[in-house]
């Protein structure tokens, strides 16, 4: 498989294994940001690989993941109500929000449809004119493009039923708040790649400049991620932070003018609430005044019990980075992808799932 | 297409309609035991006997490499095989959505005749129920098996002991990514057809070189990682398997990329795990080798005292890690 099996090759892998245990002398702490990185590292067990001077922490790059449970609950609650129609990508389906989950909804007869992208929804809405869909605004700066590709659809086709619950972070400004709280040091940052896909790699040019942290962009492969690793203790053993694209297949430096151009022709920044992190400021997206009438909030006014976390459930602090699932009393013991409590066993690219689907001799320690 | 080419409810009602579809089906069928007609098929069978039973839900009901019709002919002979079961008589119950197109149905049929045929077992009693549309999604399709085990035969996945080896007999995944493709209207450059077979064939010819197998399992909902992990618990051994040598095909592989699921979880309807002492492992996989249906067959492992319940991956970079069993519902409705 061209572009697949490249990037797996086991005799290149062992190479870079072996550069980087000869390149690495001081003990550094690297974060992948996101999820799907995680997968990779655990899936092919990449940590056992690395030298003991390599200190590897999972970052809050999972969308469901630190989607916080008062917006959760507003999901669920629109689910409920008659005449909606709930669209969502599948894995917001068993994430447990304060009460109930959009699993549970859908059992006690809500409506709730699993599409692969906005514009089923749109078709969804299209076939059932007496009802309103909402389509989940869910994901970073990878997804916002096509949500709002749909919202720019719906309206040019008046599809007056269709609206967004955006739910949307962005990644940069919540890498700043994490640095700014003081809890995690890091040496270097695995960069996320779908989102630099959109994005590019100039926004994180705040990192090495303000706060002396190495960036490379890495792919999902565990050879981007080796790669990236190298290049990240090369920027360090050299004492030069900078930023730096290891996967140049995916990612320009300017990213996808076109994605950038239509996510902010219908999206603007406002405050997001981050599980475990907070409010923070211009780090999620809400529809621009011209398409409020296909924002769900403007749509439905719903009153709601105040949100509440599960007892004992560490995803905030694991999302932070400052525990790991190993920590969590309720990991593998009351915890399990069966019956998740907490929202990064739900989903494939959380922390916990990895933890325990691939082995937790794969993480640190 | 008029009502005259589709099922309609009074096919099921035990009246004329009934009749006439039943019997368009006997000559199909053609055996004494069948032919009678009676409310029970009567036969005499000496030695062990093997009874299974399975219901077949697959949606669509037609899929590349096969149909619901082979599905629940080969699903039920292969539960039969696993136990070392030489199979002989199969059952056939049809729950049919009213509306279904005559055609499918008589496609289906014909099916289920060719893979009896390959097989050499007798469709020996059936049943034919018509629900209201939307009752049921097309046609549902039960079949049960009856078949002798040989004397001495005694497989069982609990039998696995350190030192065994794991002979997986060929690639994974087809069956899940042939149905799921068709489902999700996938196309790929090089199709990837469902792997659905008879195994007894290669059963008996495993059977006829080694009298010391131990477990014999398919792999079907759960794929791989379900049953290998199904096999430590049962036995309370470790497994220990490495990826380079569990064979995906090339289709396969891209349509897993694509819809983010691992080979080691997608279902498979043709293939088997035999677990066998590391003595007799090249045996075994010289005969699989000239039986068609085990051409590919390797050892992809071996069984271990350490870590019993678990299985352990060697990944392709030289780690290892966890491979557990397949939590949650992969693809649902794939048989």
């Amino acid at each position: 498989m061209r572009f697949v099996d490249e990037y797996r090759n086991s005799e290149l892998g062992k190479r870079l294994v072996d550069r980087i245990h000869r390149r690495s002398k001081k003990p550094v702490r690297l974060m992948e940001f996101c999820g799907g990185h995680t997968v990779t590292i655990f899936r092919h067990g990449i940590r056992q690989l690395l030298p003991s001077t390599i200190e590897m922490l999972s970052g809050p790059g999972c969308p469901i993941c630190v989607t916080a449970n008062a917006d959760l609950d507003k999901a669920i609650a629109l689910a409920l109500l008659p005449d909606v129609i709930i669209a969502t990508f599948g894995d917001m389906l068993k994430v447990p929000g304060s009460y109930s989950s959009l699993q549970g909804v859908r059992a006690e007869g809500g409506d709730v449809r699993i599409v692969y992208s906005a514009l089923d929804a749109i078709r969804i809405a299209q076939r059932n004119p007496d009802k309103s869909v909402v389509m989940l605004g869910i994901g970073f700066e990878t997804t916002a493009p096509t949500i709002a590709a749909s919202v720019l659809e719906a309206s040019r086709e008046g599809v007056s039923n269709y609206c967004v619950l955006s739910m949307h972070k962005m990644c940069p400004p919540v890498i700043k708040a994490l640095l700014d709280s003081g809890e995690v040091r890091l040496d270097g940052l695995v960069c996320p790649g779908h989102v630099s896909a959109v994005i590019g790699s100039r926004p994180y040019d705040f990192l090495p400049r303000d706060y002396g942290i190495a960036c490379v962009v890495s792919g999902f492969e565990p050879l981007d991620v080796l790669q990236c690793v190298d290049m990240l203790v090369a920027q360090i053993e050299r004492g030069e932070p900078a930023v730096e694209i290891a996967y140049r297949r995916g990612v320009k430096p300017e990213g996808n003018e076109r994605a950038l151009e239509t996510m902010w022709t219908v999206f603007e920044y406002c405050e997001a609430r981050w599980r475990g992190i907070g409010a923070v400021p211009e780090s999620g997206l809400r529809l621009r005044e011209e398409y409020r009438s296909f924002d769900a909030e403007v749509a439905f006014e719903i009153e709601l019990p105040p949100p509440r976390e599960p007892e004992g459930c560490l995803c905030g602090d694991i999302l932070r980075g400052v525990k790991t699932p190993l920590d969590c009393k309720l990991f593998r013991r009351v915890c399990n992808p069966e019956h998740p409590v907490g929202p990064c066993m739900v989903s494939s690219e959380g922390s916990c799932s990895a933890y325990y689907l691939y082995g937790e001799n794969n993480g640190n320690g | 297409m008029g009502t005259d080419d589709r099922i309609l409810l009074a096919h099921g009602s035990g009246g004329k309609l009934s009749h006439d579809l039943i019997e368009s089906f006997l000559p199909l069928f053609d055996n004494k035991l069948l032919d009678k007609l009676d409310d029970s098929a009567v036969f005499q069978i000496e030695g062990r006997l093997a009874f299974t039973t399975d219901s077949y839900v697959v949606s669509p009901i037609f899929f590349p490499g096969g149909d619901i019709g082979k599905l629940a002919v080969c699903g039920t002979i292969n539960d039969l095989a696993m136990s070392g079961a030489v199979p002989l008589y199969l059952s056939l119950s049809l729950i049919i959505e009213e509306g279904l197109p005559l055609d499918d149905l008589q496609r289906v049929m014909a099916s289920v005749k060719k893979a009896a045929e390959e097989a050499g077992v007798n469709v020996v009693t059936g049943d034919t129920k018509v629900v209201n549309r939307g009752n049921a999604d097309r046609l549902f399709i039960n079949t049960s098996g009856i078949g002798v085990v040989p004397p001495g035969v005694d497989i069982s996945g609990s039998k696995a002991k350190p030192g065994d080896s794991i002979i997986l007999s060929g690639t994974i995944g087809d069956h899940g990514i042939a149905v799921m493709s068709q489902r999700e209207g996938l196309e790929f450059s090089s199709p990837v057809g469902s792997d659905c077979a008879p195994l007894h064939s290669l059963v008996a010819d495993i059977l006829g070189v080694s009298d010391q197998i131990h477990c014999l399992r398919d792999p079907t909902r759960g794929g791989l990682a379900s049953t290998l992990n199904e096999l430590a618990r049962q036995s309370k051994v470790g497994i220990r398997i490495e990826e380079e040598k569990i064979p995906v095909r090339e289709g396969v592989r891209a349509a897993c990329e694509l819809l983010g699921l691992e080979p080691l979880y997608v279902a498979n309807e043709g293939k088997l795990v035999a677990v066998v002492p590391g003595a007799e492992a090249k045996t075994v996989i010289d005969i699989m080798h000239k039986n068609p249906y085990g051409k590919q067959a390797i050892i992809i492992g071996e069984v271990v005292a350490e870590h019993p319940g678990r299985v352990v991956m060697k990944t392709g970079l030289g780690a290892s890690r966890i491979v557990d069993m397949l939590v949650g519902e992969l693809l649902p409705r794939i048989c």
